[in-house]
Formats: structure tokens, sequence, C-alpha cells
């Protein structure tokens, strides 16, 4: 039992801390409108901040930090989980855009249930931070039941055909591929006739459109497929085992929690109690607000123990699935419990939105308590996540 | 990082386990109950006999040398049993007082016999109408001789009718100011002017009234340099804390894995009601709540047991530990149903134990309050 970081380990956080606080603007993280757990108030920005987001992204590529624990021969730097750990929480506790779908999710899975010509193909485009990819998973009708897909890609002369519609497709428009799960058997088992594709958003036959989630952010779009064709070897791994590599890519997802942003935004928030007076008493003086932020620390501390937890098994070989879960499960209502916290705390101002005159903590408030409704949905709903502890982690009965 | 346990832990984790479901099954505690005395003597021996007593005394006082870890696996161990008997009042609360802060001849003297199963200690601090401070505290020791006169009413001093020795936490006047130097006396709970009366409790334990009315107590017996026994305390309340929420962790891991098991075997619709949603997920509460607590504590334990600064972590745990307490042996109640009502089904002994841990050394608020001080708010 050792509750800290190996000198190595140390010595790496030491060097991503140092780099951030260099090559990222000084005030990025103070300006940062993302709420920790959300996934509607990612970081997207002006030209401007689009144009930093890349170049930041290939000094991380150049350093390999992206693809920090994958192996040296597929082009990462064969660090250890802690170690991706220790960077996911640096990055995520500076706002940096340092992080993706591509790199977290679809190289990992690729590397585990990929086959040769996949992991040719892909990882090493993706380790250079060349491409993006954004998830094709939830449909109109197949949302916490992903079994229930409608989408389909049927096989013609070597390639596939795809048609069906997408939904909640975050980045869709801004990224250059997806990562999507289609039925390549309408009439097998409504497991075993799954597969995992990555699709090129230029395909001829794909229609983007945005939807506008509750914060007002363009971050969801519904996503149409009409007669596209995808090559047959851009199918990841085996035909019809999708279904099976998505419950590990889920669980991969479960651990991008952005652990770093809660402690970022808990601090400044705490700043802001500690400088700011109500009636002319001290804001902290209140002990209902002293309670409150105990609590939120403790909740912290405790995501920050279950975050590590996960770091460790990868590192045994063992792929988080329950332990992932109760990550993602306590993250998440911690999300909603923050955004509860800092309303109640912050009162009438808590409801002034970004920009506006007298808006306290730069509107950010208001907007993670709009945000925040999509913590405990997205990647699966809390409730979804309590069936994966009982039924797969406590082996109580399906029925 | 290393979240679990490391082999030798495993091992003592693994032994603990096992001697305990052997010689300390629940029905003990029952049988305890209504035993005057609460313990079994032969039990403590076979515990003092595997080191038990002695874990947290260094090798130089015949202890096992053993670290706050390896205290706090015993803890865990002795809660998934209920385990009743002076070894939080002796070995927690007394052994470390006299470690910190007995004299090397009070160390030699009582720390062996300590060890090996032949001193029973207990800690008398709480008085009538005080809470974990102790600057309310009235008990007085006034200076006559060679003798200290030790004057006071001392409430929730577990086990001091059978212990050999109490540590009774009282403040002297000092001057004309009126300012109390508070000092930790080793009284003999036979000496006359102690009144010794029971106080029955929801868990079971064995506290108790103890009156002491001019109680003449030699001067020697006092522990702690002058101005240093407040500090003592602050620190003897962080690592008794944590030694709790050690306990309390026991305690919740079975409640929780007993509630896991029924709700696999009971059935009611033709099926196990485990199959049913709303009890999966009480069951998966009681997973983050109990893991949460498993965690919190370790950290913190590991802490003390490196000797860095504790405080924040002491005080996160205990106030997790104590909401998961009370979250984790209602649910398990719930999910009993009706039977668990009944004093025969043993899951109550679990929440009477999680409400008394709960309480011992700062509730939750207590804590969140201390959190909120380190915050710096």
């Amino acid at each position: 039992m050792e509750f800290t970081f190996t000198r190595q380990e140390e010595a790496f956080r030491e060097e991503v801390d140092h780099f951030l606080k260099t090559e990222l603007p000084a005030d990025w993280a103070a300006n940062s409108m993302h709420w920790p757990g959300g996934y509607g108030t990612m970081e997207i920005g002006d030209e401007e901040k689009k144009q930093i987001s890349r170049d930041f992204k290939q000094k991380l590529a150049a350093k390999g930090w992206l693809t920090i624990a994958w192996p040296r021969e597929y082009g990462g730097k064969g660090h250890s989980y802690m170690e991706q750990a220790i960077y996911d929480e640096r990055i995520s506790y500076y706002r940096a855009p340092g992080w993706g779908i591509a790199t977290s999710i679809a190289g990992p899975s690729i590397l585990k249930f990929g086959t040769e010509r996949n992991k040719q193909d892909w990882v090493p485009r993706i380790a250079g931070g060349e491409i993006e990819m954004w998830l094709g998973y939830s449909e109109p009708n197949a949302g916490s039941d992903l079994s229930g897909i409608q989408t389909t890609a049927l096989e013609d002369g070597g390639e596939y055909v795809i048609n069906g519609q997408k939904t909640w497709s975050t980045m869709a428009h801004m990224s250059d591929y997806a990562w999507l799960i289609a039925r390549t058997d309408p009439t097998g088992h409504r497991h075993k006739s799954i597969s995992l594709f990555v699709v090129d958003n230029k395909t001829p036959g794909i229609t983007i459109r945005p939807l506008i989630n509750i914060a007002g952010e363009h971050s969801f779009n519904e996503v149409f497929f009409d007669n596209v064709r995808v090559p047959g070897e851009n199918m990841i791994g085996q035909k019809n085992m999708g279904f099976y590599y998505l419950m590990t890519a889920l669980d991969f997802e479960r651990l991008l929690v952005g652990i770093g942003g809660f402690r970022f935004v808990f601090e400044r928030f705490l700043d802001y109690i500690k400088t700011t007076e109500r009636d002319g008493v001290p804001l902290g003086k209140d002990p209902l607000v002293r309670w409150k932020m105990a609590e939120i620390a403790i909740k912290i501390e405790t995501a920050y123990l279950f975050f590590w937890r996960t770091a460790e098994m990868l590192d045994k070989d063992q792929i988080p699935s329950v332990e992932s879960s109760a990550l993602k499960l306590l993250t998440t209502e911690l999300s909603r419990k923050m955004a509860d916290v800092f309303m109640e705390i912050l009162g009438s101002y808590g409801l002034l939105m970004p920009g506006s005159k007298w808006a306290p903590f730069r509107g950010l408030s208001p907007r993670g308590y709009l945000d925040c409704i999509s913590a405990t949905i997205g990647a699966g709903t809390s409730e979804i996540q309590r069936n994966i502890i009982a039924l797969r982690g406590l082996g109580l009965p399906v029925k | 990082m290393e979240l679990g346990f490391t082999k030798e832990q495993q091992i003592l984790k693994a032994s603990a386990r096992d001697f305990l479901k052997k010689e300390c099954p629940l029905s003990m505690m029952r049988e305890m109950q209504v035993d005057t005395k609460g313990f079994s003597r032969n039990v403590w021996k076979k515990m003092a006999e595997l080191g038990w007593l002695g874990i947290i005394i260094p090798e130089e006082y015949e202890g096992t040398g053993g670290n706050f870890i390896d205290l706090a696996i015993l803890l865990e161990s002795m809660g998934e049993v209920c385990c009743p008997g002076p070894f939080f009042s002796t070995v927690v609360l007394g052994g470390m007082t006299l470690l910190w802060a007995g004299s090397e001849s009070w160390k030699k003297e009582l720390l062996p016999r300590l060890a090996d199963g032949n001193m029973i200690l207990s800690m008398a601090l709480m008085e009538p109408g005080m809470g974990c401070n102790p600057k309310g505290m009235r008990a007085k020791i006034e200076s006559k001789g060679n003798d200290y006169i030790l004057t006071g009413t001392k409430l929730f001093v577990e086990n001091a009718h059978i212990c050999d020795f109490l540590l009774c936490v009282a403040g002297e006047e000092t001057g004309p100011s009126s300012r109390k130097e508070l000092r930790i006396l080793l009284v003999d709970p036979r000496s006359p002017g102690i009144h010794l009366t029971p106080l029955d409790t929801l868990a079971y334990e064995k506290q108790c009234e103890v009156v002491f009315d001019h109680v003449k107590v030699p001067k020697e017996n006092a522990l702690g340099l002058e101005g240093e026994v407040s500090q003592i305390l602050e620190k003897l309340h962080e690592h008794a804390a944590v030694a709790k929420c050690a306990e309390l962790l026991g305690i919740i891991q079975t409640s929780f894995s007993k509630s896991v098991s029924y709700a696999k075997e009971r059935k009611q619709f033709g099926r196990p009601i485990g199959g049913f949603q709303a009890i999966q997920h009480h069951c998966a509460d009681m997973v983050v709540a109990v893991d949460g607590a498993r965690f919190m504590t370790y950290k913190a334990a590991w802490k003390l047991s490196v000797n860095q600064p504790a405080g924040m972590e002491a005080s996160m745990a205990k106030a997790w530990t104590s909401e998961a307490s009370r979250k984790v042996t209602v649910l398990a109640h719930q999910i009993h149903g009706a039977i668990s009502f009944c004093d025969e089904h043993d899951i109550h002994l679990y929440y009477r134990k999680a409400k008394a841990g709960e309480i011992a050394f700062g509730d939750g608020n207590h804590h969140l309050e201390k959190v909120a001080s380190r915050l710096g708010l």
C-alpha cells in the first residue's frame, strides 16, 4: 500500500506540468468555460482558440504524449498507465486540448481488437495526432440499449453499405472519421450482429446536422448515412463482434472523466468564496457554505482515488470495467452536485450567464448547471453504471 | 500508487479473518451483550499471542513493531465480526497515548504488559455537556504534596469496569489567571473515591460513567510534558478517527456483502430480489460508498504510517466513512426487509455498531467543519 507517486512518476508529472505552464497561454485554464464532467461545453472556441488547440496538439504528438501508454512499436512511449493517468490529470486540470476520441478510445481499442491491417492503417495516424474521431453509437431509438441500433452495414463486393442515423454525435462536425457501430447481420442475435467501423466523414452520403444543446453550444449533431460505401478493411476486428468491442471501448471512455477539471474549478470557486462577502460577512464564515464546500472537496478526493485505481489495474493488465463504471458514476454525480452547490451559494448571482454584467465566476456556474445534466446521461446514464456494477461486478441476476 | 495490500498485509488480513471467524463469531457479540465483563479473557490472550495487542508497540517495548496500516487491517477485520472487547480502548487510545506521552519508565513498565495481554486500558475524556473539544472540560486536579487530587465526572469511558489503568484527562489550575493546564493521569480504577456506573448503549459497548471524588493520584502518574497535552489529544483524536474508520470499513463491508448474498437468495415475484433494478441500484450505491471508505481510510492510515501530516486525510476519511456507514447499514436493512427488524437476525448488529462508530471521534459534520478550516475557509 503506497498512496504516492514513484520518483519517476513525480518527475514525469513535473515535466507535464512545466510543459503545460509554458506552452499554453497563461490565462487558458482560467478562461475555460467547460464544466467538469459535462459533455456539452467542451472547448470549441473561436478560430484563434481552434488554431491554438491544433498547434498545441501537434506539440503533444511530437512529444509522444498523445499515446503515452501505447507500445513503442505502435508509436507510443511505452509508459505505464499510471503515467498516462498522471498526464490526463494534469491536462484536464489545465483544461488543455490534449485528449481526443481517437487517441483515448479508438486507438486503445484497435490495439486490443484490431487486425494487423487495422493497426497499420490507423495507429500511426492516430498516434501522430493527424486524425480526430467522433463516436457513432447512439441512435434515435437506441440510447441506453445500444444493442437495439437500426443502422445497417451490408456487405457488397468487398465493401459495406451503411444506411441509418446516428445522434448526440459530439463534435462530429469537427472530426475526420466516425468510430461507428452498425448492424452487419440484420437477422442475427442482438449482440452478435453488430460490427465496428472507421468511416471517413467525407464519404458521399453522409449528412451532418447540428443540434444545439441546452448550454447554447453546438456540440451535438445528428448524422445521416444514405448508402455510404465503406471499404471492407475499415471494419475493426472481426465481423459481428462489434458489440463486445464496444463494451470495452466504453470502459475506456468511462476513464475519461477529466478528473483535474474538478479540482481546478473547485479551487477557483474556493478563492471566490474566500474573497466575497455577503451581508457584510465573508461567505466562508457561513457554516452551510463551509460544510458544502468540504463535502465537495471530499468527493473530489474520493474520485481521485477511484481514478488512480483504474490506472493501477491497467498496469496489472486488467481492464477496469466495474471500476470505470464506479468512477464514471461518482464523477458525474459530483459534476451535478458541484453545480448544485455553487448555484446554491451564489443565489441570484448564480443566474447570471457568461458575459452578463455582475456575473460572478465568469458565469461558469449557470453554464455548469445546464451542462451537468449531460454528465449523468452521456457515456451511459448513472442508472446504466449502477446496472453494470450490480450485474458485472456483484453478479446479481439479470432477472 | 498502490491502493491494494502488499503480500505481508494480505497475509495479516487473511490470518486475522481466519482467527476471528473461529474465535469471535457474531454470536460472541450477543453473548457479551449480557456478560458483565463484555469480553473473553481467553480470546484476549490469544490476540496477545498473535502479537495483535502490541501491533503498534515498538519491539524495544516487546511489541510487534507494526505500523498504522497493520493496526487498521486488524481493526477492519474486527469490524467485520463486530468483535467485542477492549482492543480499541487499550491498543488505540491507551497504547498510543502511552507511546506519545509516557515517560521512559512508564513505557518500559506498561507497554510490555499491554502487549502480552495483561494490561487493559481506557481513556476518560468526555464529560457531561462536553463535545469533542477539551476546552469545555471541568474535571480538575489539585496539587497536594506528592499527589494530585482528581475530581470530576467522565462519560463514555469504555471498559472502565475491567481496565487496569484509566487515562484520565483533567485540568490543573496553575496560577491566578484560572488558566488550566491539561494533564493525563494514569489512575488505578480501584482507587478510593472512584464510582463506576455502567451506561446502557445502542451498540452494546461497555460504556461507563466514572465519577472521581477527590481521588488521590501520585504525581509521577502524570503523562505528557507541560503544555504538550492538548497537542497529544489532538493527535490522538486524529489517529483514533482513522482507526475508527478502519473498524467501520469492516462493519459496512460485511453489512454490504451480506445484503448482496441475501438479494441473490431471497425470492419474491418468482425471482431473486437481486434481479430487480431497485435492489441492484441500492447495491451499486453501496459499492461506491464502501470502496470510497476503503480508499479514504487507507490513504489516511498510510499517511499516518509514514509519519506525514494527515489531518486533512483523517477528517476527509471520517466524514466520508461516517456518512457511508449510515447509508450502507440502512440500505442493508431495506434489502433484508422485515426479518432484519427481528432481534434474532444479525444485520442490526452492524446497524448498531455503525451508528456508534459514526459518532465516535467526531461525526461527519464535525469533520466537515475540520476540512473546511483546512481548506482555508
